[in-house]
């Protein structure tokens, strides 16, 4: 079985972001990017299915521009077998176009599982997974802290962090997996693998190719800071605090 | 309302002599706004996340006129269609799913009822809470449509304008719709909280009506199954719309030390928070976690005990209207978003408070 999995490049998450003056974006030149955490996880998660032999192929796919290749460099030196770029420029592309250029790959691959990140924690969207899950009729086990493939009856045991607990689904193969925080811890890549991964194939289409449009339904007005707290105290005693919350605050 | 169902059948009607009469019609009911609330119900009622989604579409339009989607199986839907016909004036009809198989939602029949639900009634406008339910099941739906939809709207300024947080709450987006109809989005509940006058609603019931899903699409809905959900019973109140949280960090410790907590949130009359690292070394279930990818809260006091304020836990409680911050360690950033700090051993401050804080009344 092969296992494809979609990982983005985003902003560093310990990087202190901040908003440009002229209110069009977050300032991204010059900044720490890396690899979004969650894709991480599902990009370990595919590769830990493979080494137990229940898969052969881990394949990972991006969506951006140019600068892409690097994160697919990164996926490749953790240990994928094959990366696929579709550079799209600097065109923003919204979920809904991802998960349609996801669709016409996985067409064309045909993996057992798509394996992605529950959310970017850039725009934190959490729509591609579900998105590309509806496109291709296929179940969805989305927020996973753990999978159990079972690959004789093509079915995958998903236990999933909703508000309420752990549910715990099961799903036919093939199927869209998206991964919560607990899922695993991810690997580094070891120096001989970053070597190796030099040589590894990085195969480059466009969205034109897949026959996807890229249609902008969201226009992006501007960004703001929010509002920012007014500056606190520091408190020296309990009964201060009880104080200040009772009397000053008006919440005890 | 009688104006309303009379334009929205003549919208719908397909009758040819109506055809040239109804594109000028069409073009001035295009401003006309209708939305389909996908909403959650429990023990009867439907759930405080799905009334905020309520107060969000009135945001959209004062006009609105509202259609409230249940499902689910028994009498609990029952009653909780009963709920919804009178929780908002705005509603004008309750949709109700009844199915052995949607005792519990998953997102393949859920997108599919939508879907048709929408195919039948063109609602300009399909909200859903941002709980975990909505999260799951509006996106696989938009994809559905092809539509794109917007994810923890905080802010709604006109019918296609809207604000949402981004880079986990560290700038603001507002962002304007521009695709067909419907617009979909999830709301972000905790900025949301309507004061609805429910005498007005109660005075003209919404009707209710039974939606047949017979038509549902077995190869698609047939390839998931549930099997459980591991929750834990408490005394405490729901984290998403307690008046006051407290949260402890991975400073406490143990899960033992953990019913410290519970002892001065019971007292509170509080819900307890958790941060990702208490969570991740077993102190707590993963529904305590509050931050970007746990719960979002917004109370009246949000009270840390150990917690080292990092980005990512902020994103989950910034909101809140006063954030006390307990710890050791006077360089936490945590200082940072309190109104009052006390640098301190919370294993001293919480006795100490357990004795000194006046009882809930």
């Amino acid at each position: 079985m092969k296992i494809m999995v979609a990982v983005k490049r985003v902003v560093d998450y310990a990087v202190k972001i901040r908003v440009k003056p002229d209110k069009t974006g977050v300032e991204t030149s010059n900044v720490k990017m890396s690899m979004n955490p969650f894709c991480e996880i599902a990009l370990e998660e595919a590769l830990r299915l493979r080494e137990s032999g229940l898969a052969k192929e881990v394949v990972a796919v991006s969506v951006g521009p140019t600068q892409c290749a690097d994160t697919l460099r990164t996926a490749l030196a953790m240990g994928a077998d094959r990366a696929v770029h579709v550079d799209a420029g600097t065109a923003h592309v919204l979920p809904l176009s991802v998960a349609k250029i996801l669709r016409a790959l996985v067409q064309a691959e045909q993996p057992g599982l798509l394996i992605l990140g529950k959310q970017a924690i850039d725009d934190d969207c959490n729509q591609t997974g579900q998105m590309v899950a509806g496109l291709l009729k296929w179940p969805q086990g989305t927020f996973a802290s753990k999978v159990v493939l079972d690959k004789e009856n093509q079915k995958a045991t998903v236990e999933r962090e909703v508000d309420g607990g752990i549910e715990t689904i099961c799903l036919d193969l093939p199927a869209v997996i998206t991964t919560d925080l607990r899922l695993n811890q991810p690997r580094y890549a070891t120096l001989p693998n970053i070597m190796k991964a030099k040589s590894k194939v990085i195969k480059k289409v466009t969205p034109e190719e897949l026959n996807v449009e890229l249609r902008p339904d969201i226009e992006i007005v501007q960004v703001t800071e929010p509002p920012k707290r007014k500056a606190g105290v520091i408190l020296s005693s309990v009964d201060e605090l009880i104080d200040k919350l009772k009397n000053e605050a008006h919440v005890l | 309302m009688a104006a309303i169902a009379a334009l929205r059948a003549l919208r719908k009607s397909s009758s040819p002599c109506f055809a040239p009469f109804r594109t000028t019609f069409s073009q001035s009911i295009r401003r006309f706004i209708s939305t389909l609330i996908v909403a959650e119900h429990e023990g009867g009622f439907v759930k405080p996340s799905s009334l905020s989604v309520l107060a969000a579409a009135e945001a959209v339009s004062k006009e609105n006129s509202i259609s409230v989607l249940l499902a689910g199986s028994g009498p609990s839907v029952e009653k909780a269609a009963q709920h919804a016909a009178t929780c908002h004036p705005l509603v004008s009809e309750v949709l109700v799913a009844k199915a052995e198989e949607l005792e519990h939602p998953m997102a393949e029949s859920w997108a599919e009822i939508v879907k048709m639900v929408q195919q039948k009634g063109s609602y300009s406008h399909i909200m859903a809470a941002s709980t975990s339910f909505g999260k799951n099941i509006l996106p696989r739906t938009a994809a559905l449509l092809d539509v794109s939809p917007i994810t923890d709207v905080v802010q709604i300024s006109e019918p296609r304008l809207f604000v949402r947080p981004i880079y986990a709450g560290n700038a603001l987006c507002t962002v304007r719709y521009t695709g067909l109809d419907p617009c979909m989005m999830t709301i972000r509940s905790t900025s949301f909280q309507g004061e609805v006058n429910p005498s007005a609603a109660k005075a003209n019931p919404a009707t209710i009506t039974q939606i047949d899903i017979s038509s549902l699409n077995q190869e698609i809905v047939g390839k998931s199954k549930w099997l459980n959900l591991s929750s834990q019973e408490s005394e405490r109140p729901d984290l998403g719309n307690a008046r006051v949280v407290i949260t402890g960090g991975r400073a406490l410790k143990s899960a033992e030390n953990f019913k410290l907590l519970e002892k001065l949130a019971e007292k509170l009359g509080a819900a307890v928070g958790a941060t990702r690292a208490a969570v991740d070394a077993g102190y707590v279930p993963n529904d305590l976690q509050v931050g970007q990818t746990g719960k979002i809260v917004a109370p009246e006091l949000y009270i840390a005990f150990g917690v080292s304020g990092a980005i990512q836990h902020l994103a989950g409680m910034r909101d809140s209207k006063v954030i006390v911050a307990v710890n050791k360690d006077a360089d936490a950033p945590i200082f940072q978003v309190a109104d009052y700090g006390l640098v301190a051993d919370l294993f001293e401050v919480i006795p100490e408070l357990l004795e000194k804080v006046p009882e809930k009344k």
